[in-house]
Order: structure tokens, then sequence, then C-alpha cells
């Protein structure tokens, strides 16, 4: 039986997902200026979409995230990572929805990555990948949509990375998109967010089995590197008290302290727990592209300077929700965005949830984000006639 | 009905009929802000009526969803912060529906109203109503009234005043009244001629219509 790194390699290039593939006669300009051909595009599908092709949701993965959003994951076994809140008599109901999310581009679980096979040289791309952005992984969404047959998306719903693609999709295609739902968000990265990526980045890079991004070529994997980033990004998204509550100062598995480096503390044995596992599904350049991709983003900087000539004229009803504790992307982001919006008289909707779970919380059970989104989108449906 | 339910049914009525008078001076198809929207009755009864293209600010979260839920966009927020980040003069109407006496700085709500939107409305209990004056004169305690049901303790409402302070504060802006109407206790509306001293006295609650000068 195949290791779990092993299963999650073959996904890069035969995924268990339904794949699109554009050819060279279909290339994606990318924002660094160049063409990108061929593309695949692999993303999971969930309900009917109805004759009127009226209802169907897009859902925007986060960083770690992927297309698995509410099917068994085909490598680590485990429920989706949105299945709380999508699937029949859920909250977003695929019984009534039809319910589309894409693997990004530029990650590893059937989308073009740099672990795809670049078909110049039959080798994965490694490095060779071009830099991309949330505007590229949101334009090759946008080829995925259309080829579907769907000319306007009833919403657009993401969390972190994919509230950026979310946001993006409002700002670049306003006439495909009748809602859109941006949570735990911004429209930049701060300086903050830049810097704890940096640190991820580094991590991997100093992995001496990382070779330069050629690992796949040489049959390494640079899996210490990109353990302690996943185990450095896992703290933003916990909140100080989360952590408190979860951990304290507890020690793991033993009566005293061992006067050692082993992991002592109860958090330390979870952030290695969680380091180890993130690797196995993981690939390790794809980390350095996506954490680029959002360092990049900074949606008023593409509109002059002004976040609200991102929306000018837009007629999506939006619905903004952010989390008290989030120190990641804290409520002020999503205020920018609002005020934005305002400005630019879109009609919007903002609450900020009282939450103690910090950045992560879009991805829990939270009454309040449930009874806010479950509002909205039928409001919504209801609006659009579905 | 006990007397709780007659308090609460009477200003269930009277909320409505203050929605009503408000609606009256809102034109139809406007671009209105309502700030502390509750759970968006007035949205509701301005967007069916009016057609009215309505926004919402509420404080609570929870009124917020309700909002969301009956299709209004709404914004959680502050009349007190977060009417300094709209720009001017981005709706037609901004409404205060019995908000006013809960805000920290009402003079800055109501000069911020009047930027935003070329009209303000405006509707408050009036503390000049007889029977708050009653209240005082004959209890010497603060009123507790079907329109005013908090101790003074714990009322979310700290800056009370009577329609005639109301009328210098607007002098004071300054502002113009294109329109004003005060309801008596059982949510009729007064005479349109008679004085202020005596709408300050019979009024239990006033509307008015404010314009930008």
């Amino acid at each position: 039986m195949p290791t779990k790194s092993a299963r999650a390699l073959s996904e890069a290039e035969t995924p268990h997902s339904a794949v699109v593939r554009f050819g060279m006669d279909q290339p994606l300009l990318l924002d660094a200026g160049q063409f990108f051909a061929p593309l695949q595009v692999a993303y999971q599908t969930y309900g009917t979409l109805n004759a009127a092709r009226t209802n169907a949701i897009l859902i925007c993965h986060a960083l770690t995230g992927d297309q698995h959003v509410a099917n068994i994951h085909p490598v680590t076994g485990k429920a989706g990572w949105w299945e709380i809140m999508i699937g029949p008599g859920k909250l977003i109901d695929t019984d009534r929805y039809f319910v589309i999310c894409a693997n990004v581009l530029g990650a590893c679980m059937g989308t073009s990555g740099p672990s795809s096979l670049n078909p110049e040289t039959g080798k994965p791309y490694g490095l060779d990948f071009p830099v991309v952005t949330i505007g590229d992984m949101v334009k090759a969404q946008a080829m995925l949509v259309e080829h579907l047959g769907i000319s306007q998306l009833l919403s657009v719903v993401g969390g972190s990375m994919g509230g950026m693609q979310v946001l993006d999709w409002a700002a670049r295609y306003p006439d495909r998109v009748f809602s859109a739902m941006p949570i735990a968000t911004g429209a930049k990265h701060s300086a903050q967010n830049i810097a704890f990526d940096e640190v991820g980045r580094q991590a991997v890079m100093a992995d001496p089995d990382w070779r330069g991004g050629r690992y796949l070529e040489e049959g390494t994997r640079p899996i210490k590197g990109l353990s302690v980033a996943r185990m450095a990004a896992h703290i933003t998204y916990l909140s100080e008290q989360a952590l408190q509550r979860k951990f304290g100062r507890e020690l793991q598995n033993r009566e005293a302290r061992t006067f050692s480096f082993d992991a002592d503390f109860q958090v330390e044995s979870y952030l290695r727990h969680q380091g180890s596992t993130f690797v196995e599904r993981f690939d390790a350049n794809s980390y350095l592209y996506l954490t680029r991709a959002m360092n990049y983003f900074d949606l008023a900087a593409d509109h002059g300077g002004r976040l609200a000539h991102a929306f000018t004229g837009s007629k999506t009803r939006f619905c903004v929700i952010s989390f008290t504790s989030d120190w990641l992307f804290p409520t002020s982001d999503s205020r920018a965005i609002v005020h934005a919006l305002n400005a630019a008289g879109a009609p919007v909707s903002f609450v900020e949830i009282e939450s103690d779970k910090g950045h992560d919380a879009f991805l829990l059970d939270e009454p309040a984000l449930f009874s806010t989104m479950g509002g909205f989108l039928e409001a919504a449906a209801k609006a659009r006639g579905v | 009905m006990t007397d709780a339910e007659l308090r609460d049914h009477s200003a269930a009525t009277q909320a409505r009929v203050d929605y009503l008078v408000v609606a009256d001076m809102v034109t139809p198809g406007a671009r209105v802000l309502d700030v502390g929207c509750g759970d968006g009755a007035l949205l509701t009864l301005l967007t069916e009526r009016k057609g009215v293209d309505g926004r919402g600010i509420e404080l609570s979260r929870e009124g917020v969803a309700q909002c969301v839920a009956r299709g209004h966009a709404v914004i959680q927020g502050d009349a007190d912060t977060d009417l300094i980040d709209y720009p001017t003069d981005c709706f037609d109407y901004v409404v205060l529906s019995q908000t006013l006496q809960a805000t920290r700085n009402p003079r800055k709500v109501l000069e911020q109203m009047l930027r935003i939107g070329r009209h303000a409305v405006v509707s408050f209990p009036n503390f000049g109503h007889w029977r708050v004056r009653s209240s005082l004169f004959f209890n010497g305690r603060m009123p507790v009234t079907a329109n005013l049901r908090y101790n003074w303790y714990d009322t979310p409402n700290i800056h009370f005043c009577t329609i005639a302070d109301f009328v210098a504060l607007v002098d004071e802006i300054p502002a113009r009244i294109d329109k004003a109407v005060a309801l008596n206790a059982s949510g009729a509306e007064l005479g349109f001629n008679a004085p202020w001293w005596f709408w300050n006295i019979m009024g239990e609650q006033a509307v008015f219509l404010l314009r930008r000068v």
C-alpha cells in the first residue's frame, strides 16, 4: 500500500477529482505577464445544476485547503474541511444548490502547480513554475465555471485566502457574482502576514532536502522545513486564549519536566503533530507559491490605490464576516473592505462574530457564523429566484 | 391583557405609527440609511412601500443577522463612531429612529447624518411630555412610562431631550426643519398649527425631517 505522501504526489497529476484541461489554444495570461498553458484544473461538485443554471455556489479554499470540501479526503481519509457547512440538508444545502470547489492554481491536489509535470521537460516544474497571484487563481476558476456553462454564480464563498479570491472574483467579474461572502480575510496582506509567511518559506528553503526546489527529481522531501513552516503558521491560526484553554502549561504524557528538548508540553506535541500530518499531504513548493500569492494580494493597489474603485458600480451583494479573536485577519481588515464597498455604493452587510477561537473560527461550528451565512444565502437565493 | 402586555402592545403600535410617519417623509426610490435599524422592520417597510434602496447600521449582531435574513444590507456598527466612514452625500435620507437619546454625542451624530445624506429624519421620545413632567413633579422620580420603560440606572437612553431642546439644537447646528410631526400617547398626530410649547407638553414622541443648510 502506497504511503500517504506517495498518494499525495499522485494526486498532483492524476487526482481523485474531476479534471478539466485547457490546451495550448486557451492559455491563461498571468499577472506576471506570461502565458501559462496547458492548464489543468481539478475540482469537486456536489448537488445538481438547475435548468436555469442559477443555483451554483463556488467555494474558494484557503492556503492549506483543497477542493475536497465536503467529501472524504483521498489522502488523509478525513472528512472534508467544510463538511459541517456543506451537504444535503446543511446550511449550504447540496439538495438545493450546485456547489463547486476547485483546487487553486499553484496548489498540489490536481490543479497545475509546481509539482505538476512540465510538458516541456517531462519533469516536475519545481521553481520553473511561474509565480502566480490570487487573481490568476480566480481567472483559472473562471475558466472552469465557464466550462461548466454557468454565466453567473449565486454566491462565491471563502475564508482567509479563499476570502481574497472572493474579493477578486467580485472585483474582476462583478456581473458573474450575484452574491459574495468574504470571511476572515483582507483586501491585502499586512507586513505581519508577510513576515510570518517569510519565516515559513525560509524554513522550507533552509531544509537541505529542499534541493533548490528540485526535491521531487532528486527523491528527497523537505519535510522538516515544511513542518516547521506549518507549526509557525498554525500558531497564527489560533488565538492566545484558545491555546491557553486547550493546552495551558499541561505536560504531555508525563508527570514532570524531563530536562530535555523532548516535547514536554502538550502544546509542543500538538504543533509537532500538526507539522508531521501536514507534510504528508502538502507539497513544499506549493506552500512557497501560495503564500507568495497571498503576500502579493493588494486589491487597492490594482485599482489606483483606492479599494473602493475595485467595486465601483458593483451590484453584487456582499456579506463580510470577521471574528473578534482573529489576529491574522483582524476585524479592521474586514472593516476596510466594508468602508470601500460602502464608498462604492455596493450593498454590503457586515458582522463581527464573538469567538475566542482565532482565525480558524471560520472552519468551526460557530452558531453565529451559521445563522448569518444562512440568512444571507437564503435572502440571495430568494432574490435570484432559486 | 395584563398591564405589561398592554404596555408592550401600545409600544409596538406606537413604533409602527412612528415608522409610518418616517415612511411618509421619504420620497419613493430614495437611497436611505437607517441608523440603528434593529431587526430591519423600518427598512422592510420602506423597501416594500417606498421602493427605497435601503441600508442599515445596527449595534447588535443578532439585529444584523435578522436584517440580513430579511435581505437587507446592514453593517454591524455604532452611530457614534462609524458614520464618519461614509462618504459625503451618499444617501438621500439618513434615518435615526428612537436612537438619538442613546448616542454618546447626539450633536455629532446629527452633523454626520446631515453630511452623509441631504436629509435627516429623526424620531425621539419627548422628555417634555406631561407624563414625564408629572412623574418628576408629583413623585420626584425619574419617569418609567410605556415609551420610556427603563429605570434610570439601566437605561441605554443617556441623552434625553425635549422637543424644545431638539429644536434649539437644530438651530445651533444649523439645519432647516422641513417637516415636524408630534404624536400623542395614542399615536395620533397633533395638529400642525399647534405652537411648539403645546407639542412639547402633549407630544409623547416627535419625528423631524431636517435638511442641510
